[in-house]
């Protein structure tokens, strides 16, 4: 009787057991508090996007996690944010010029890095958007990358199991609109913060820069800086960079949006952090590599008519200052940041 | 027990003290003195043009009153109103009671702040398509038909109205004076809305030469001309 019961008793926590390690998470995607709160690096300014109508919460984090990485965002379902933006590239497109979107078909600008968002105060390559929740919107409903009508995504969210249980987890009600869906994306891509380059680590004097590198970084702030302002490496401003328009392509940049004239061919100032990942370079991606950029910057004669006053400043640099300067720019890599597990496509298996 | 009924015998007067009456306006679309008919009739421009109206929707928001003590009552917020959805037509201005007014204004549009708050839901909802995502901010005004002269394929034209920000801002202000009424409550209010104002002054539009206005290129010409179309009908008693 006794062994009886000690065998049923054996039986009931080995089913258990068994039972309970299906619905383990896997570590290596599990999110907690610790993980949504926002650290604001040190020397970094206030940050131009607030988490206070959004409050940053794990389980929001993870179905924007989840929204960010699912290919129901676009209309024949092919494609999601994270086809094109890699976090390996700090979540720029590895090796494509321009966007890629559904049908194959080929967008106009180069997918740019999304990183250090919340310091931002407009996004695109024209600074088109004023508000980091509302960004998605263009990817989704643009016919060259997902083409899908924002009204749609809520149906196919609302018909969803999964999506209504995560919904319902991270809000506390089954309601499903276009509001959340936006503000679980934002947190998402919010805490995309890269602040930990062998750079920073130099700044904090926990880490030492060899003789280029130091020679570089005092070259990019005689040369660079007044655009790639440290720490986030832009200014936010709008700018002609020299590169001479693509006629088949036609951007006229900011002057298009905006209809000021002295925003014709004009391109947001892109931070540089992880730029050694973010190639190809411009707002069409024509540099295949660092060297090339720093190669037109170095030369006057190949620049557009209204180049930026600040780029001609920049004169003509020698073979020895160019590459020390690259030895600087690949100082603001952060493999922490390329890795950083949050960020990881949770339908891969790691 | 008798101090929770004492509570909640509080708490309900409060509320009813609380409890307004909301003042109704609703939005009459007519296209000269005809009423407007999306699609099946036809209507003539300032330039004898012939043209048909299959959309017709716009942002009016910021509601503010003016009563006969001199007392000033707002309320923030937009509402979308629609031609293709007749219950937008009629608004409730859940803030603003029932009283005697000498003035009302409200802005045609979307303000500044809420052009640029992020997310939104309800009237401000971008499933709405009445969002630009490309340049952030609201469309403040749609109005599309078909015009025989126009030149666009299909012979479609197509106004969408926006932008809050200088040098090219849409938000034009609603004003009218209501000091006549003064002395009598007013409980609803009716606006005569006339899509004939939108394609006539000051600038008159020739469907042959404009169109299509999609984004901030030749904006202000639509604006310039829906600041006037709205006009208060006397009121029934």
């Amino acid at each position: 009787m006794k062994n009886k019961i000690v065998y049923t008793l054996f039986i009931l926590i080995a089913v258990f057991a068994l039972c309970n390690s299906f619905v383990i998470e896997n570590p290596y995607f599990k999110i907690t508090k610790k993980d949504v709160k926002l650290k604001i690096p040190k020397g970094f300014p206030k940050p131009n996007y607030s988490f206070k109508k959004n409050k940053l919460n794990p389980d929001v984090f993870v179905l924007g996690r989840k929204l960010f990485y699912d290919n129901l965002l676009s209309k024949d379902n092919s494609v999601s944010c994270g086809t094109c933006h890699q976090r390996i590239a700090a979540f720029a497109h590895i090796d494509h010029k321009l966007s890629h979107g559904i049908y194959a078909k080929i967008g106009t600008r180069n997918v740019p890095a999304l990183q250090n968002l919340i310091w931002k105060d407009a996004y695109m390559w024209d600074g088109g958007v004023t508000n980091l929740e509302v960004q998605p919107i263009n990817p989704i409903t643009s016919p060259i990358e997902m083409d899908e009508s924002l009204a749609n995504v809520i149906l196919k969210l609302r018909a969803n199991k999964e999506y209504v249980k995560l919904f319902n987890k991270a809000y506390k009600d089954t309601l499903i609109n276009s509001e959340r869906v936006l503000k679980a994306l934002a947190q998402f891509t919010g805490l995309m913060i890269t602040s930990n380059s062998k750079y920073d680590k130099y700044m904090r004097k926990k880490d030492t820069f060899s003789l280029a590198e130091k020679n570089g970084l005092q070259l990019f702030r005689s040369k660079c800086a007044s655009c790639h302002k440290e720490p986030l490496f832009t200014d936010n401003s709008y700018r002609n960079n020299g590169i001479k328009m693509d006629s088949s392509l036609n951007d006229f940049g900011r002057g298009k949006l905006t209809e000021i004239e002295k925003d014709y061919k004009t391109f947001k100032v892109p931070g540089l952090r992880n730029v050694e990942m973010t190639y190809p370079y411009m707002h069409d991606g024509r540099f295949k590599k660092l060297k090339d950029v720093i190669d037109h910057y170095s030369n006057s004669a190949n620049h557009d008519e209204r180049v930026d006053t600040l780029i001609t400043k920049i004169g003509s640099l020698s073979a020895q200052q160019k590459k020390e300067i690259l030895s600087f720019l690949l100082t603001l890599t952060d493999k922490e940041f390329l890795h950083d597990r949050r960020f990881a496509d949770p339908n891969m298996l790691q | 027990m008798a101090i929770l009924w004492v509570a909640m015998s509080f708490t309900s007067n409060f509320s009813n003290k609380k409890n307004i009456v909301p003042l109704r306006i609703s939005f009459e679309h007519f296209v000269g003195n005809e009423i407007l008919k999306l699609d099946s009739a036809n209507y003539k421009n300032a330039l004898g043009q012939t043209f048909t109206v299959s959309k017709f929707k716009y942002y009016v928001s910021n509601f503010h009153f003016k009563n006969s003590a001199g007392k000033d009552i707002s309320m923030e917020g937009s509402f979308l109103i629609n031609e293709d959805e007749e219950e937008t037509k009629k608004i409730l201005l859940a803030k603003i009671p029932e009283g005697n007014y000498t003035s009302m204004d409200f802005i045609l549009g979307v303000d500044s702040l809420h052009s640029c708050s992020g997310a939104q839901s309800g009237a401000l909802d971008p499933v709405n398509a009445m969002f630009w995502a490309w340049n952030t901010g609201y469309i403040f005004l749609k109005l599309e038909g078909r015009a025989n002269t126009s030149l666009s394929p299909g012979h479609f034209f197509e106004y969408h109205i926006g932008g809050y920000k200088q040098p090219i801002n849409c938000i034009r202000k609603i004003s009218f004076d209501l000091s006549k009424s003064e002395k009598t409550l007013t409980k609803e209010i009716k606006i005569k809305v006339n899509v004939l104002e939108i394609l006539k002054t000051p600038n008159a539009i020739d469907f042959s030469k404009l169109s299509s206005v999609t984004d901030l290129k030749n904006a202000t010409v639509i604006a310039d001309n829906y600041k006037d179309m709205f006009e208060l009908m006397p009121n029934e008693k």
